[in-house]
């Protein structure tokens, strides 16, 4: 209960920043339709997809995943940010349950995560995207993508946590950017050097991207023979993330719990 | 929630230190530090920037464990009851640890929601609080358009949220200007006047001799001195200045001055400064003795000792805070006209 009320208290907090920040607001809506244009007509127009299909149709649940991982770059700057400031060492001298301050904040991130990827879906459906599989698999994809993000959310937090400072973590955020092109996120995987192929197809993230492509219906599915997380997506996706959070999640709150320096 | 700013039960210390002791890796930060701070006070932990009083702080407000060495605040052992000590403590630190993507008014009520004050009663004591500290105006602006002084009110008063019985202050004037000071230094008053117990760390002399009823001198992680700024000042003895109108009467002014106070007069062009071990001299005993030996003077002042002089003679070193912060320099008042008027 105590958790789930500081969860709202943080949720409440993000909300704030973005009212008194009109112009992230105005990002976060116009960002996604953006990257649906920019990436889906631009190198739409020269990528050719496996199996045929429309290039946008195969872009989006990778434009889906990537929004997941920017939740890591975030996290990462808004903790060492508090960090730095000392916002969370008053939180720590406070009675607040410490396990509740990271999982009131990644669980918060969450939801804002949530809004964001609705917008986005609305951006894809306006330009030609479709959940082919009904209501309840686009719904298991909307959960495997929450899940996703809230296991990235836990992993920035950590990171945020060991930072030296908020420097720092601004210097490194935007390396998720790369991490994320290193995957079958934009491009098929198929017409990679074999040891590029190895890397972009045992990041997590190609595991979520082709599970959101089967559970929506949308084509780059793997042949069979291709590498197991690939074929069997959801299951990797699973997999990666309770092993990231089985990690992530003791460390972050033992970090946070345990007295630092 | 129990005791509301009130000091605690009876005569028992606010918070009690006995051999503390801290290391990080090679580095000795605390070897074995005590103190005890008496309910509803200000205790002063004066040092130069690294002597230990921020692991101090950290150690008492939980957020970091002692290596060796036992400490209560409130009553509470900070090692077995931590979530006891947060209930009894407010922290302001060296940051101005808020929000500044948010306004003053939202900082206060989101941390008072985080330290359970209930939605409701957050809402209602941060109104109150900015309307006591008189941040109304500025409350509903964001905390990144505040001045350095603001900033650190809005600090001050969100380390209030929950009426703490002990409030730690590390450094809280540490970078302001002294208009700024002069307003924390009021707050800090008007709580203690409350009942609350405040642990100030400071490397400003001035400010512990301002507001404390009691100063501990730190320095390698242990405390070197402690008593009252009065009894710390005792220690010292005074100085005795005197500035002649030319070369002639240097020698005459010495002499007089050696019979006078038993101390050593130091030359320097036509000023001479003396060391007094215990009380001076009055000023209307000076100029009537140098008068009656036939010395012209163009000045003659008695220098009380500063805290400044207190921390050079313990430890043979300045504090290093120098003359730049406008802290320790402000120490160092000539009571020229006052010890004339009150002789």
């Amino acid at each position: 209960m105590i958790v789930l009320a500081d969860g709202l208290t943080l949720v409440e907090r993000k909300l704030l920043h973005l009212r008194h920040q009109p112009g992230t607001l105005v990002a976060m809506l116009v960002m996604p339709a953006v990257m649906v244009v920019l990436f889906g007509f631009v190198f739409g127009s020269a990528i050719k997809v496996p199996g045929g299909g429309n290039y946008r149709e195969y872009l989006m649940p990778g434009l889906f995943v990537m929004t997941g991982v920017f939740a890591l770059s975030s996290a990462m700057v808004d903790v060492a940010t508090d960090q730095g400031r000392g916002v969370t060492d008053r939180l720590r001298s406070m009675p607040t349950a410490r396990a509740a301050v990271p999982v009131g904040q990644t669980g918060a991130d969450t939801v804002t995560g949530l809004f964001g990827l609705l917008i986005l879906m609305a951006s894809g459906l306006a330009f030609g995207w479709r959940a082919h599989h009904g209501l309840g698999h686009a719904l298991g994809a909307i959960g495997v993508l929450l899940l996703f993000r809230y296991t990235m959310s836990w992993v920035g937090t950590y990171l945020g946590l060991i930072m030296p400072s908020a420097q720092t973590a601004d210097a490194l955020a935007p390396l998720t950017l790369p991490l994320s092109m290193l995957s079958n996120a934009f491009v098929p995987t198929d017409g990679m050097p074999g040891w590029l192929r190895v890397v972009c197809e045992g990041n997590p993230l190609s595991a979520a991207v082709a599970a959101c492509r089967s559970l929506f219906g949308n084509p780059g599915a793997a042949a069979a023979g291709g590498s197991w997380p690939l074929t069997h997506p959801l299951a990797a996706t699973l997999l990666w993330s309770a092993f990231l959070l089985a990690v992530f999640v003791p460390l972050s709150v033992r970090r946070f719990t345990r007295a630092g320096l | 929630m129990g005791n509301l700013g009130q000091p605690g039960n009876g005569d028992s210390p606010a918070v009690s230190v006995h051999g503390l002791r801290k290391r990080y890796g090679d580095v000795e930060a605390l070897s074995g530090l005590d103190l005890t701070v008496a309910p509803g006070t200000v205790h002063g932990l004066l040092g130069p920037n690294g002597a230990g009083k921020s692991t101090v702080v950290r150690i008492l407000s939980t957020l970091t464990r002692a290596t060796a060495g036992r400490a209560t605040v409130a009553g509470h052992d900070v090692a077995a009851r931590p979530d006891a000590v947060r209930e009894a403590i407010g922290l302001a630190g060296q940051h101005a640890a808020v929000d500044e993507k948010l306004t003053g008014r939202e900082n206060l009520r989101i941390f008072g929601r985080l330290a359970r004050l209930g939605r409701r009663g957050a809402r209602h004591r941060a109104d109150d609080l900015l309307e006591r500290f008189e941040l109304t105006e500025a409350a509903d602006r964001l905390v990144g358009t505040y001045s350095g002084g603001m900033r650190r009110r809005i600090d001050l008063i969100a380390s209030l949220l929950r009426a703490p019985a002990v409030l730690f202050l590390d450094e809280p004037t540490t970078g302001l200007d002294p208009r700024s000071r002069l307003d924390i230094w009021a707050i800090v008053r008007e709580l203690v006047a409350e009942g609350t117990t405040v642990l100030l760390t400071t490397q400003y002399l001035d400010e512990a001799d301002q507001l404390a009823s009691a100063v501990a001198v730190v320095d390698r992680g242990r405390v070197i001195a402690e008593g009252s700024p009065a009894e710390l000042k005792a220690r010292i003895g005074s100085h005795v200045d005197v500035e002649v109108g030319g070369e002639a009467d240097l020698a005459g002014a010495v002499a007089v001055l050696e019979r006078l106070t038993g101390g050593r007069p130091a030359v320097e062009d036509l000023r001479i400064v003396t060391g007094v071990p215990g009380r001076a001299p009055s000023v209307p005993r000076l100029v009537r003795e140098l008068d009656a030996a036939g010395v012209a003077v163009q000045d003659v002042g008695v220098r009380r000792p500063s805290l400044d002089d207190v921390f050079l003679t313990l430890t043979g070193r300045t504090t290093g805070t120098g003359g730049a912060d406008g802290g320790a320099t402000g120490m160092r008042r000539h009571d020229r006209a006052k010890e004339g008027a009150t002789a």
